[in-house]
């Protein structure tokens, strides 16, 4: 976020700081295993054989990275700008409304191949929408967007409770959700992928979704690092004055990345909604638009390392999930504090380890300290 | 010789790899005003504050009064007597002035009777030294001269029997600054020991008894001030003789380029910054703005190139208007042929984190030669960027290396190289060489007057008068945010001082 | 007549509501006048909660039971300040980050040691903080207007409500006539001048947040311990933002803070005692977004110019 230091070299920077700062946040988790009353390292292994183990565990950890990797790119966007969208929750719950309208509107009338684009068009311009008002009181009015995105989280909350339980369920049910969606609404899975590395599986939510999020990373690669947008978003976030000076519009940068920060957030929810549970109800989001915050920093911002740093919350939820039926006492809350601890590690403290690496790498190799010159992307 | 209050032995210190003091030995003796003189970033600052504890030095040996004293926090040299007014003031904004005194000296958990102690010491201080200030009045109500005099205060109150002034006079008037020096006279006659950082020749030759001269973080040499002269000061601090003027023929003035009429804008405090200006620029010559800085013309020009709003009247480039009072957009004046090098290069004209070549398409970063598309052509920006690199001796030459890794004067090099291979018809300049190594500003000056001559017209401002004397062909003096008066580029240093002061020609006449 | 009774009910419940917003408010005004900003409120006051309620049930004491508490929220606080005053970290992400390792904790924790989903034990009236009944209360209930008042909104509240309301005054006494009242004042508005007088920055901020932690945990002891008995998981439901947001209302002032703390908790009491006659009119989720949404509508501006302290969110660094 700042760079007051910038003379290691990059694999350093991308690759060994996010780490040791994994690791520590590792290491206090453990405590909090031992604490439970649980071996640690018992622990560690039944989580890292949920998440890897077979076939269908990979598949789901794949899955639950398709949810962080659209969070963790929300969040990125807009921290380039010096934004921080903490209402990815929101946004992702009220994606998930434009998702439900398109799927209930087409499903029974066209393939999926047809709903799925203008389900995804739905999805990013409701998400895009929800972001639109932090962003205008933002850039408009000076309201600290930390704290209204944070009010329309809950906002979202009350809204997508009225919905569900008024206009969007079905006569005679109970539950606040939505009906069932046909086959024109269903994703197709990606299990014969698994097929051809010679691992069956029958049944997994992994969904194109998948490919869509891969594709969505490298566009916002492009966007950031290779635009005109994208070098004015990045100018913005490091100096708003540079940006005024150099004649670019504070408040439309804030805006658009703000709406396509939203969009990111919101299209989340084809994945659990179109890709898994084929309805929409009150708890798809499940908390993904938070872990999108500890992705974007785990992943320093990048996209390449934000796909990475998904798939292993990814390998966290599903082998969370693993680890919680071996040893109950350990629910899946156990993610939200490594999440939190991952947050604190490589986010709040990542100047910690980081003078202690450099003088390492002084002494080691003072050579690729001067060398440290690579592009900036 | 008399006893020293202050010796420092040996003093060494470094940020990483930069070597701010090095083996620095210094004597003060008691009872005199002591100046050390020199560039910006010699090691002046640093070594004051390593004496004021607030760094520490990496080696070396200080002795207070003939002790060797450990000062290891500013609580430390508060102990032994030593006070210190920053260059930029340590003052909480909305405290009062009593409030400020006592912060850090409040003697007892309740503020109630250090108020009022306080308030009794500080009228027994404005009698003796003559140093008035309402006890009372929010700092941020007080002109800076005022608020200086509080930081004086502020020691006073603490027992310093050694005061340390770091550039004590680039806020202030030359009458301001007179005052000032008359406090520290009477502060020496009351046997204080006063040690003045600065880099002005003139305040060292106006007040001092002794001086000493860094260059580079080292102690070049100490003078007894009556037996030295400027000339020779001028080339202990940089090491050869100075190039006070630089080179240039006649200008040759054409058609008017800029012209600002009525100009006013006020800050966002609503305070009025710039009054009721009006100037014209000419092709083919060189307009300086002197004054103290903090009268206006910051905001003049950033009015001019359209980052900040303006009150009210017109500003007409190639006699067609610009819309300073509405949303003019910094982008599309410079596609009419307005660049501006803004005075702060580390936060506006440069994004440090970004890479040279980056940098080097702030603000022309929508121009067709670098884009395709809505993509960048990354290729045609390096290229561009290895161009300017060459012809305008940035160092080092890797275009895709990070901003923040360049010295000062290349950091400036890449701004100017951006700004004017773009042919602007006009060059806005704000503090050309502020922070620059000598060489550089040489070099950039020699710049300014070759777009001079090719038929721009450029408006330099600067705190600098030396730099405004012998770059300008004509001189507006801006006080108070008003232009007090034009001169030719033979106004003499007296003359513009005045100005810069707000003194009318009448009085300054009586 | 009724109409006053019922004014009277919601007045007392906005006073029970508010108690936990004006703690945590006021824990924040600590933090934030001190340069600290910290959205870390609604984690300490969860952790708080819980350590607060789980002490209690097993060492069998209420006061036990708020001195963990306010332990465990101090060790947070201490977290936070440990990222964003010695290593200069991002204060917003350290106080994000608080909020998910509490939330988290709180439930393993609860689970693996109470086995009750997440919740602790029952508290008995021994373990935690019963209202107390001033004299008379009873005798002057008749009394028109000032006699439901007495009884119901003066009278009847725990020992934790009068301190809330009396740390609003104590807050501003220290802050204005004390030596680090000054300091604190001065350092969110200029840690320089702070430093430059010889007074450890580092350690006067140490200082504000271990306040904000004290101020926290009681909060957190409140919801548990004194409105509810026994913890429940994600008890603190969004006070510590609301607080937040009532800090921003009062311009980090000790007395706007109680007023403001007060109208959002009597948005929340209103909500609540009104919902059944309001819901025919707006549906109740609309209601329960009410204070959400004021609180967006009040920071886009109808709150006059809220300056934050100076120094806020950006971590000293001396200068060179």
């Amino acid at each position: 976020m700042s760079t007051p230091f910038a003379k290691l070299p990059r694999w350093v920077d991308y690759g060994v700081i996010p780490v040791v700062n994994l690791l520590m946040a590792f290491i206090v988790a453990g405590i909090v295993v031992l604490l439970v009353g649980e071996n640690p390292l018992r622990a560690a292994w039944a989580m890292i054989d949920g998440a890897f183990g077979s076939g269908r565990n990979i598949a789901y950890t794949l899955y639950f990275a398709t949810f962080f990797i659209f969070t963790g790119l929300a969040v990125a966007v807009a921290l380039h700008a010096g934004l921080f969208n903490i209402g990815g929750e929101g946004q992702a719950f009220v994606g998930g409304l434009g998702v439900g309208i398109v799927a209930l509107a087409l499903d029974r009338y066209v393939p999926w191949y047809i709903t799925f684009p203008v389900a995804i068009a739905a999805a990013a311009l409701f998400g895009a929408l929800w972001a639109l008002i932090p962003a205008y009181l933002q850039a408009y009015r000076g309201s600290h967007i930390v704290i209204t995105t944070i009010m329309f989280n809950y906002i979202a909350g009350s809204l997508m409770v009225f919905m569900l339980n008024n206009p969007l369920k079905p006569l005679g049910s109970m539950a606040p959700q939505t009906r069932m969606f046909e086959a024109g609404a269903q994703l197709p899975k990606l299990n014969w992928i698994f097929g051809l590395l010679g691992m069956q599986v029958r049944s997994s939510p992994l969904n194109i979704t998948f490919l869509l999020a891969l594709v969505t990373a490298f566009l916002i690669w492009l966007l950031i690092w290779r635009t005109r947008f994208g070098y004015e978003l990045r100018t913005l976030g490091h100096s708003p004055k540079a940006a005024r000076y150099a004649g670019m519009s504070e408040k439309r940068i804030v805006i658009i990345t703000m709406l396509i920060s939203g969009g990111l957030a919101g299209m989340m929810a084809l994945n659990p909604v179109m890709g898994d549970q084929h309805n929409v109800s009150l708890d798809f989001v499940a908390g993904a638009g938070f872990v999108g915050i500890a992705v974007a920093l785990i992943g320093r911002g990048h996209p390449a390392g934000i796909v990475v740093a998904a798939i292993l919350f990814g390998a966290l939820y599903q082998g969370g999930t693993e680890l919680s039926f071996q040893m109950p006492d350990i629910t899946r809350d156990m993610i939200v504090i490594i999440q939190g601890l991952v947050i604190l590690f490589a986010g709040a403290l990542e100047h910690m380890f980081r003078p202690w690496i450099q003088t390492l790498f002084a002494t080691l190799s003072p050579k690729s300290m001067n060398l440290g010159v690579a592009k900036g992307a | 010789m008399p006893e020293a209050a202050i010796q420092l032995i040996g003093i060494n210190k470094s940020f990483g790899p930069v070597h701010a003091n090095r083996d620095i030995n210094l004597e003060v003796p008691k009872g005199t005003i002591h100046g050390i003189i020199g560039e910006n970033g010699a090691g002046k600052s640093t070594l004051m504050s390593i004496l004021y504890g607030f760094y520490q030095a990496d080696s070396g040996e200080i002795k207070v009064n003939g002790k060797t004293a450990s000062i290891k926090t500013p609580n430390d040299a508060i102990a032994v007597g030593i006070g210190m007014v920053h260059q930029h003031f340590m003052l909480v904004d909305n405290f009062s002035v009593l409030e400020n005194i006592i912060l850090g000296a409040e003697g007892e958990a309740l503020l109630k009777s250090s108020i009022a102690k306080a308030r009794s010491e500080l009228t027994r201080l404005e009698h003796e030294y003559g140093l008035e200030v309402d006890p009372d009045a929010l700092i941020e109500e007080l002109p800076v001269g005022l608020q200086q005099r509080v930081e004086i205060l502020k020691a006073l109150y603490r027992g310093a029997d050694i005061l340390i002034l770091d550039e004590p006079t680039g806020v202030l008037t030359p009458p301001e600054a007179d005052h000032l020096f008359r406090i520290l006279k009477m502060l020496k006659d009351e046997g204080k020991t006063v040690v003045l950082i600065t880099h002005k020749l003139r305040e060292i030759m106006a007040i001092t008894d002794n001086v000493s001269v860094m260059r580079q973080g080292t102690m070049v040499a100490t003078r007894k001030t009556s037996e030295t002269t400027v000339g020779e000061l001028a080339e202990l601090m940089v090491g050869r003789r100075v190039l006070l003027r630089v080179e240039k023929g006649e200008a040759k003035p054409g058609a008017v380029k800029l012209s600002v009429k009525n100009l006013t804008v006020k800050d966002s405090r609503k305070v009025t910054m710039v009054d009721d200006v009006s100037f014209d620029i000419h092709a083919g010559e060189i307009v300086g703005i002197a004054g103290v800085a903090g009268n206006g013309q910051s905001e003049l020009i950033e009015a001019i190139s359209g980052i900040r709003r303006a009150v009210s009247g017109s500003v007409m480039l190639d006699s067609k208007p610009i819309d300073v009072v509405g949303i003019a957009d910094p982008g599309e004046l410079r596609d009419r042929g307005l660049a501006h090098v803004p005075e702060d290069r580390h936060h506006v004209g440069l994004v440090l984190p970004f890479e040279e070549n980056e940098n080097s398409i702030l603000g022309y970063h929508d121009k067709p030669q670098y884009l395709k598309g809505a993509f960048l052509d990354l290729d045609a920006i390096v290229e561009d960027a290895k161009a300017k690199i060459a012809a305008y001796d940035i160092r080092p030459t890797n275009p895709h290396l990070k901003t923040a890794n360049f010295s000062g004067g290349n950091q400036q090099k890449i701004v100017l190289a951006r700004e004017m291979e773009q042919d602007p018809g006009v060059l806005i300049v704000g503090q050309p060489t502020r922070g620059v190594d000598v060489g550089a500003i040489e070099f950039i000056h020699k710049r300014l007057i070759a777009m001079r001559d090719a038929g721009k017209a450029v408006l330099v401002i600067s705190v600098e008068l030396d730099e405004i004397r012998s770059l300008s062909d004509r001189i507006l003096v801006m006080f108070a945010g008003r232009i007090v008066g034009e001169r030719g580029s033979d106004a003499t240093e007296g003359e513009l001082g005045l100005l810069m002061a707000g003194v009318e020609q009448k009085e300054a006449a009586e | 007549m009724e109409f006053v009774d019922t004014l009277v009910q919601v007045l007392g419940s906005t006073i029970r509501v508010s108690v936990p917003l004006l703690l945590a408010c006021l824990a924040g005004l600590y933090s934030e006048r001190a340069g600290i900003f910290d959205i870390g409120l609604e984690g300490k006051m969860l952790a708080g909660a819980f350590a607060g309620a789980a002490a209690a049930a097993v060492l069998n004491s209420g006061w036990i039971g708020l001195l963990v508490g306010i332990l465990i929220s101090v060790a947070l606080a201490l977290v936070h300040g440990f990222a964003s005053i010695t290593h200069r970290g991002n204060q917003i992400v350290s106080g994000v980050a608080i909020n998910f390792v509490a939330a988290g904790s709180t439930i393993i924790l609860g689970q693996a040691w109470f086995q009750q989903g997440g919740r602790t034990p029952a508290l008995g009236p021994d373990q935690r903080f019963e209202p107390i009944v001033w004299p008379f209360a009873d005798a002057v209930r008749g009394v028109p207007i000032i006699g439901p008042l007495y009884s119901n909104v003066i009278s009847g509240q725990t020992l934790l409500t009068y301190f809330a309301f009396l740390m609003v005054p104590v807050t501003w006494w220290v802050l204005y006539r004390t030596r680090f009242g000054l300091r604190l004042r001065a350092v969110g508005e200029n840690p320089a001048a702070v430093d430059t007088a010889g007074i450890s920055v580092a350690w006067l901020r140490y200082r504000a947040i271990i306040c904000t932690g004290v101020l926290c945990g009681i909060a957190g002891c409140y919801l548990s311990m004194a409105q509810g008995a026994g913890f429940v998981k994600d008890m603190s439901a969004g006070r510590g933002y609301i607080a937040l947001a009532a800090l921003i209302f009062a311009k980090w002032r000790p007395v706007p803070a109680m007023f403001a703390c007060l109208l959002f908790g009597f948005l929340e009491a209103a909500a609540i005692r009104w919902q059944s006659q309001l819901s025919t009119v707006v549906p109740v989720q609309v209601i329960q977004a009410l204070p959400y949404i004021l609180t967006v509508i009040l920071l886009a501006g109808f709150i006059g110019k809220a300056i934050p302290p100076r120094a806020g969110g950006v971590p000293y660094v001396k200068e060179r």
